[in-house]
């Protein structure tokens, strides 16, 4: 099932390199995205899972940097490039962007431009990589809107994005990222500004092209019910680390990591008891630029064992092909059962 | 503390358990065009609601954006001026007021026992301000002149909230999201209102830090018999806090009763779109969507006969032609459905 690796990120560090200190924003993430299928990164506000994505796209801001790591692309003929030797701005990096990788961002509504119309917009990131004249281009923009769902695309092709309502500019938005017809597309939190209705019917149209193109998605968001819809496989982050990763199965019926675990039960589901006290997390994330020592986990954590979670930084445990528990108390069996015993 | 004349109205037939009644509220903002400002059409955000608020129970108000929730409540506490409608408050000493038309002076005595908490908590508090002024100021304007009486009040507030009292000297930047959100709980607070109306009070919060602002304001209810207005479009965080759902579509009341018959046996078929929307954390659920075509309808020009039906996977001609009025099925429950009696809609399943 992993043979068709298209993208494998390994040990990425990325840093922002400020005056006032180093804030280590993505510190150490692996993951494999594979053709046709669906990796969800799902994490907290501050966990850098943005970061990740504008990493793997070479498009981070000053003063962030990637500091570490490999994100080794494989190429349409089976060779694998390191996308963080390349140069940001070179041209391989702009073919890669727009290209082999399409992106979704969270805010249509920023991200087009607001003076220029959809078409005019589409049928630039068309001509961009393919050879078109404009009438070519313009009759491909419309048969992408199309694609996506759009009503009347020859007339939303002369709208702006402002005319356009949050669902049918997000649809506009995947039209704009597939027009290169990317074997990865990422969509950074590409629901969030939507209601659940329209979130419904996003989520819909991008498995369907997915399973008509067997393209790769990496989806980032904070919500587990899309993750859990969606997703293949998981991995979870917390401050810029990954403490878990497994199949979604893996995910949301074998949690291992206290957090995983928390954060599952934290959220109300639908069919839970109403008005009972949800178990929540103490305290809230820490800004990433003063993360805790050890497992920056411990101070939110029950499972805490003093004098090992606050002083060492756990391993990660492999305990099968594809999952990864970053927790001391996984690596210690015994210890963690010792521990179960005390506390009961 | 009397409106005018017309002001006070008789208890209606529920009694006094009911702390508000809302009937027919409607508010409508004018579309301007032009160099003389000619009003070409109305935005009618709220379009004729009507419920109850029964003392001490959580009423959430759910609907997609733009179908009048925050217009509704801004209503109530009079931040706008309603177009029409009553407002009935049943005030602290058994008297009905009609909020609806009382001046800002008239209102001023009421304001205490009604008081809001906001979205944002980043933006809702002033950077400027201290902890200590953010939460005093409702107590300095009402009254609270010594301040080592206000900082007594507040530091009991902070406490109430969960938050330490000795931070209340500090501005806003330097507590977290969820540190925010409770400060602004605690200055709604401030006044010992009855009614607190919540707009979205956790929809800017991290997962783990809305769970412990959700069990705050459980808590809160039960210690102070508070009453809520909740406003939210998450799901499942209305089917956790609340008592009574009223679903909203485009600036009007579709469904309204008990939380578990909405939720389990919807009888509006936008409930029961939007319930089937909600992404559910089990991986294996299985389950056929119920397709919403389209967009929310554009409250300046909304569609014939019922205004759900161009999106609604039940229409029939009639639908396209008729306005249906609000019916009551089971008891308490409202639907404004032309076919609400021969509709088996899902609900909520759970296993």
């Amino acid at each position: 099932m992993r043979t068709d690796r298209l993208l494998s990120v390994r040990n990425l560090k990325t840093y922002f390199l400020a005056d006032e200190g180093v804030t280590k924003a993505v510190d150490g993430v692996s993951f494999d995205v594979s053709a046709g299928r669906t990796l969800g990164i799902v994490g907290e506000s501050g966990c850098g899972k943005s970061v990740t994505a504008l990493s793997i796209l070479r498009i981070v801001d000053d003063p962030g940097r990637i500091v570490d790591g490999e994100i080794l692309l494989t190429k349409n003929d089976g060779t694998p490039v390191d996308l963080v030797t390349q140069r940001p701005n070179g041209k391989f990096m702009r073919s890669v962007r727009g290209g082999e990788i399409g992106l979704v961002f969270q805010e249509p509504m920023t991200s087009f431009s607001p003076v220029h119309t959809i078409g005019n917009q589409l049928t630039e990131a068309i001509r961009l990589h393919e050879r078109l004249n404009k009438a070519e281009a313009r009759e491909r923009a419309a048969d992408l809107l199309t694609m996506v769902g759009i009503p009347r695309p020859a007339a939303t092709l002369d709208q702006y994005s402002w005319e356009l309502s949050g669902g049918l500019r997000q649809r506009a938005m995947i039209a704009h990222a597939l027009a290169p017809d990317p074997r990865l597309l990422i969509a950074d939190e590409p629901t969030t500004a939507l209601d659940v209705t329209t979130q419904a019917q996003i989520l819909d149209l991008m498995m369907s092209l997915q399973e008509e193109r067997s393209m790769a998605i990496m989806l980032i968001t904070h919500d587990l019910g899309v993750i859990a819809e969606t997703a293949d496989d998981v991995v979870v982050m917390y401050l810029g680390r990954e403490v878990e990763q497994g199949s979604v199965e893996n995910i949301f019926y074998d949690p291992q990591h206290p957090y995983t675990r928390a954060l599952l039960r934290s959220i109300p589901a639908l069919d839970a008891a109403p008005k009972a006290k949800l178990p929540a997390i103490t305290g809230s994330v820490p800004h990433p630029f003063d993360r805790p020592s050890g497992c920056s986990f411990h101070p939110r954590c029950s499972e805490a064992i003093e004098g090992l979670c606050d002083i060492e930084e756990p391993e990660t445990w492999r305990p099968a092909e594809g999952r990864e528990v970053v927790c001391h108390l996984f690596g210690d069996r015994e210890m963690a059962v010792s521990i179960e015993g005390r506390r009961s | 503390m009397t409106g005018p004349g017309g002001g006070a109205s008789p208890t209606s037939d529920h009694g006094s358990s009911n702390i508000l009644e809302v009937r027919n509220l409607k508010k409508h903002f004018p579309i301007r065009v032009g160099f003389a400002n000619r009003v070409k059409g109305h935005v009618r955000a709220v379009d004729g609601i009507s419920f109850d608020v029964r003392q001490g129970e959580t009423l959430a108000l759910v609907g997609e954006s733009g179908s009048g929730k925050t217009t509704a409540v801004r209503c109530l506490v009079r931040a706008l001026d309603p177009t029409a409608g009553e407002i009935r408050f049943h005030t602290e000493t058994g008297k009905w007021i009609d909020l609806s038309d009382l001046s800002r002076r008239e209102l001023r005595p009421l304001r205490p026992q009604m008081q809001m908490v906001f979205q944002d908590p980043r933006s809702s508090l002033n950077p400027r301000m201290t902890v200590l002024d953010i939460i005093g100021e409702p107590l300095l304007l009402n009254g609270m002149n010594n301040r080592n009486d206000r900082i007594d009040r507040v530091e009991e507030l902070l406490r109430l909230v969960r938050l330490r009292p000795e931070y209340m000297r500090r501005f806003p930047h330097a507590f977290s999201g969820g540190q925010r959100q409770r400060i602004g709980i605690a200055r709604a607070l401030a006044l010992n209102p009855r009614l607190v109306i919540a707009d979205e009070p956790v929809s800017a919060l991290d997962v783990s830090v809305q769970a412990q602002t959700l069990n705050l304001l459980l808590e809160l209810q039960e210690e102070l018999g508070l009453t809520y207005i909740f406003v939210a479009h998450d799901l499942s965080v209305v089917k956790h806090i609340s008592d009574r759902v009223a679903v909203m579509y485009v600036g009007k009341i579709v469904e309204i009763g008990e939380r578990d018959q909405v939720f389990f046996n919807p009888k509006h078929p936008y409930t029961a779109a939007l319930l089937n929307a909600v992404p559910r954390t089990d991986p294996r659920a299985s389950r056929t969507r119920i397709p919403l075509r389209g967009e929310v309808a554009d409250p300046a020009d909304p569609p014939s006969g019922c205004y759900f039906h161009p999106r609604c996977a039940y229409a029939i001609e009639r639908c396209g032609t008729e306005t249906p009025v609000a019916e009551v099925v089971d008891g308490e429950r409202r639907v404004e459905c032309l076919r609400v009696a021969e509709l088996e809609l899902p609900g909520v399943t759970t296993g």
